[in-house]
């Protein structure tokens, strides 16, 4: 704590109508530290929404935020032909969400492996899986296109193009941290449970169903959440990946809305951002509490 | 930790001494049978494709491994026992295809000349020159011909001189058919199954069809049929003839001869190259490229010490606000701390790559708002002077990673000990004297492996990079579209699939492995210095 902090708890315990100079001390500063950053955070996301509003729709229009007002950036987002917004947003959508659900399910089997089994090689597999999740795909970006290459080249719906490849090349990353995630949360559940309901009969295949996994679910949450927020931010990969329009992701599908022209398509593209942002950033703020804990216990951002 | 509680319960509960876990003792349910038998059969229908199309392209080390691997699945879920393995199976086979071996194929791709015109076996680029540079044989025969249409794909129908009607396409050679039509002048017009072309749409596609180009044998020196008009076609012989013995093309014309020259290209004696070449192993080659090519080298340099730098410098600008806001805010009765700190961590929350896109519109130098409205029309570079970009790209990471250092750090400051404040105060500690000798120190203790974890991942932070500056400005006095704020990652991205000097993935794969072995580098002292090792039993 740096020093006005206690000072402050020091003086103003007696005085119970501080002046202002001692109010200022305790906590007005925090107050003006606390609007400055939060003009900080806020303002950028308050320009985008400016100028997704604005009707002028180039950079170079607004001159102060919230002047003019018009919906004219949605409809032609939405009416844009060579740029289906709404496929993009319909195949983010189904490639986070098979994703996401594939990645927990898969990290859950190992974790519970991990947790509940003794086996040669486990320790050995633990470590594996923390040093492998140092690497992280993009690196290997080059080595999984001619790999979808030559893949499509046998089996075609799973080659480049394809967002089932896609979904495929993101699975290789689902054991790793979320595992890892996951192995810590599994142990905090006593292993006196699953036993008691094996001497009941209880098969391993129902211990894990019916008793770890509804016993684990926050952390199923977290591990989900932040796959599909990081999948539905992955650009390297899915651009590689995906070169038909019908089938990019918002990722990919936005840039090249201001790749070329930053200033000309500003408005539509902004409008674009607004409404891509809006579902991750709602299940950011409603599940804030569990991403928060989850954070500390290792996921990395920023 | 959890072993030592559990194995006297085991042993009391299970006198036989038998281990629980072993073999699914109680019999499965009859659904757990057939979700079973399900999918496992799903699973080999598809792996039996598989195979099946990997022999008929004769891969066969893939066929081998994809066998050995379907082989091991039907073991590993029919035999009893072996309960690990079926449940970390599933999980493994994408980690072992999609993160182990695309790394090993990383490593082999950087050791050969992988790229634009290097993208093929050695027989694929010859028959890929033969085809490709080719001229009309003097004086050979006019073939009438039809123009057909089959699935997207087009054909040649053509009437030889000796009256025999024969089809081909770009895939196949010409076969003697049955025509199904006629013409007016008794040439065959069209064959079962085929569309004939008329004359708007061949007008239509005129650009597919003239270089449409039909092999009349399999050997590709017999030469190929080509139609400029779409109703006759004549006889195209390689403009470069191969000699198998000698391993050299000769160019019919000049009578320059073009020989291997060990290195994926063939080569005349005056040192030009013919376009396509093929991929061959060089060894160290691009490392060294990389690292002594006048072109490559001081850019590389300068983009690994701004990978470092930027970094470091992110980890760092982070958490010092991070740890200065949560300070700030780590007092109880703090009127509206909730409302600041839900639109504090908004950044955190909006997507990452938005945030690079929106800050380059807010940083725009021409029409950005930061220099319109806020500066009054000033014509700051922000991103486009090579120092300022650099001091742009922080402070956009910064707006970006700040919330979850202030997150990361708000934990670990309540989980301080308050004595330890108390008694310090005891012992006359100012406050600052027990921030730095106290507090600092023991949250450094608990927050070490996520700074380094934040390191790894800024290291990478391909997004940020990419969507704001693209990684310009451009270096000067280098052809590789390479500037101030590229980082290693982006550079990698740029070298194999960027515009402008042709793609090259056997540089991009050396660089990425040098990516590799810094990461590499850097886990292996932290782990060495934090504890995280021990953690595990």
């Amino acid at each position: 704590m740096s020093t006005p902090t206690t000072k402050a708890t020091a003086t103003a315990v007696p005085a119970n109508k501080a002046s202002f100079g001692q109010w200022f001390k305790a906590k007005g500063w925090r107050h003006l530290v606390a609007i400055a950053a939060t003009a900080f955070s806020i303002f950028p996301l308050l320009y985008v929404l400016s100028a997704a509003l604005n009707p002028t729709g180039t950079m170079a229009g607004a001159s102060s935020l919230f002047t003019e007002f018009g919906t004219g950036n949605f409809q032609e987002l939405f009416a844009n032909q060579e740029r289906p917004f709404g496929r993009w947003f319909v195949n983010t959508l189904v490639i986070g969400t098979v994703t996401s659900a594939a990645t927990v399910f898969l990290g859950a089997m190992a974790a519970y492996a991990f947790s509940r089994m003794r086996f040669t090689g486990r320790r050995v597999g633990l470590l594996t899986l923390l040093l492998l999740q140092m690497f992280p795909q993009l690196l290997t970006v080059v080595a999984i296109f001619l790999l979808l290459n030559f893949i499509g080249d046998i089996i075609p719906a799973l080659g480049l193009g394809s967002q089932l490849g896609l979904i495929m090349v993101y699975l290789g990353g689902a054991l790793g941290v979320n595992t890892y995630l996951m192995y810590g949360f599994f142990n905090t559940v006593p292993t006196s449970l699953d036993e008691s309901a094996r001497i009941d009969g209880a098969s391993h295949v129902q211990v894990f169903f019916q008793i770890i996994m509804p016993l684990v679910t926050p952390i199923l949450a977290v591990v989900g959440l932040l796959a599909f927020i990081g999948i539905s931010s992955e650009f390297v990969i899915a651009s590689v990946v995906l070169t038909d329009p019908d089938s990019q992701t918002l990722a990919v599908g936005l840039y090249s809305y201001v790749a070329q022209q930053r200033s000309e398509n500003w408005g539509v593209f902004a409008a674009g951002a607004v409404l891509a942002a809006i579902p991750v950033m709602t299940l950011f703020l409603f599940l804030q509490r569990y991403i928060t804990s989850g954070l500390t216990a290792g996921g990395v951002k920023g | 930790m959890v072993e030592i509680e559990v194995k006297p319960e085991v042993s009391l509960a299970l006198p036989g001494g038998r281990k629980p876990s072993k073999n699914g003792r109680g019999p499965d349910s009859l659904g757990g049978i057939l979700a079973k038998i399900i999918l496992l059969g799903i699973t080999d229908a598809v792996a039996a494709f598989v195979l099946f199309q990997l022999a008929l392209s004769a891969e066969w080390l893939i066929f081998g491994i994809s066998l050995l691997t379907t082989m091991a699945i039907n073991w590993i879920y029919l035999r009893r026992g072996g309960l690990p393995a079926k449940y970390l199976a599933p999980g493994v086979i994408f980690l072992m295809v999609f993160q182990v071996f695309v790394m090993i194929f990383s490593t082999y791709i950087a050791f050969t000349n992988y790229g634009d015109g290097h993208n093929s076996s050695k027989e694929d680029a010859i028959a890929s020159i033969q085809l490709s540079a080719s001229e009309r044989v003097p004086d050979s025969p006019q073939f009438p011909t039809s123009v057909l249409e089959r699935n997207g794909s087009y054909f040649l129908l053509v009437t030889t001189p000796e009256g025999e009607a024969k089809l081909g396409g770009a895939e196949e050679p010409l076969h003697t058919v049955t025509p199904s039509a006629t013409g007016p002048t008794g040439a065959a017009a069209g064959v079962e199954g085929y569309g004939t072309l008329d004359f708007a749409t061949l007008l239509q596609h005129q650009a597919e069809i003239t270089s449409l180009s039909v092999p009349i044998s399999a050997n590709p020196e017999d030469g190929s049929l080509k139609t400029a008009d779409g109703s006759t076609s004549y006889v195209y012989t390689p403009k470069l003839k191969y000699d198998a013995n000698a391993d050299t093309f000769t160019d019919t014309a000049t009578g320059v001869v073009y020989s291997d020259d060990g290195r994926g290209s063939f080569v005349a004696a005056d040192g030009t190259h013919l376009n396509t070449g093929w991929k061959v192993n060089v060894g160290l080659e691009n490392f060294e490229r990389a690292f002594t090519d006048p072109n490559l080298q001081g850019p590389l340099l300068k983009v690994i010490a701004w990978t470092f730098g930027f970094a470091i410098l992110s980890v760092a600008t982070t958490f010092a606000l991070g740890l200065f806001l949560a300070i700030t805010f780590n007092k109880a009765d703090l009127k509206g701390k909730k409302f600041y700190r839900i639109l504090m961590i908004l950044p955190y929350a909006f997507p990452a790559f938005l945030s690079g896109l929106v800050w380059s519109g807010l940083l725009n130098p021409e029409f950005g708002f930061i220099n319109n409205a806020l500066l009054g029309g000033a014509q700051i570079p922000w991103l486009t002077d090579p120092v300022l970009s650099k001091v742009s790209v922080l402070m956009v990471n910064l707006w970006l990673g700040y919330p979850y250092m202030f997150l990361v750090c708000t934990g670990a400051l309540q989980s301080l000990p308050e004595d330890v404040d108390e008694a310090a105060r005891m012992d006359g500690a100012g406050a600052w004297k027990i921030f730095t000798a106290i507090k600092l120190p023991l949250l450094l203790v608990s927050l070490a492996p996520l700074l380094i974890a934040s390191f790894a991942f800024n290291f990478n932070n391909f997004n940020v990079i990419f969507m704001l500056t693209g990684g310009g400005p451009r270096f000067d006095g280098t052809t590789f579209d390479i500037g101030s704020t590229d980082i290693l990652i982006t550079m990698v991205y740029k070298i194999a699939f960027g515009t402008g000097t042709g793609r090259d993935y056997g540089l991009a794969s050396a660089l990425a492995i040098l990516i590799f072995i810094i990461v590499a580098a850097v886990s292996a002292l932290s782990f060495k210095k934090t504890k995280a090792l021990e953690d595990l039993n």
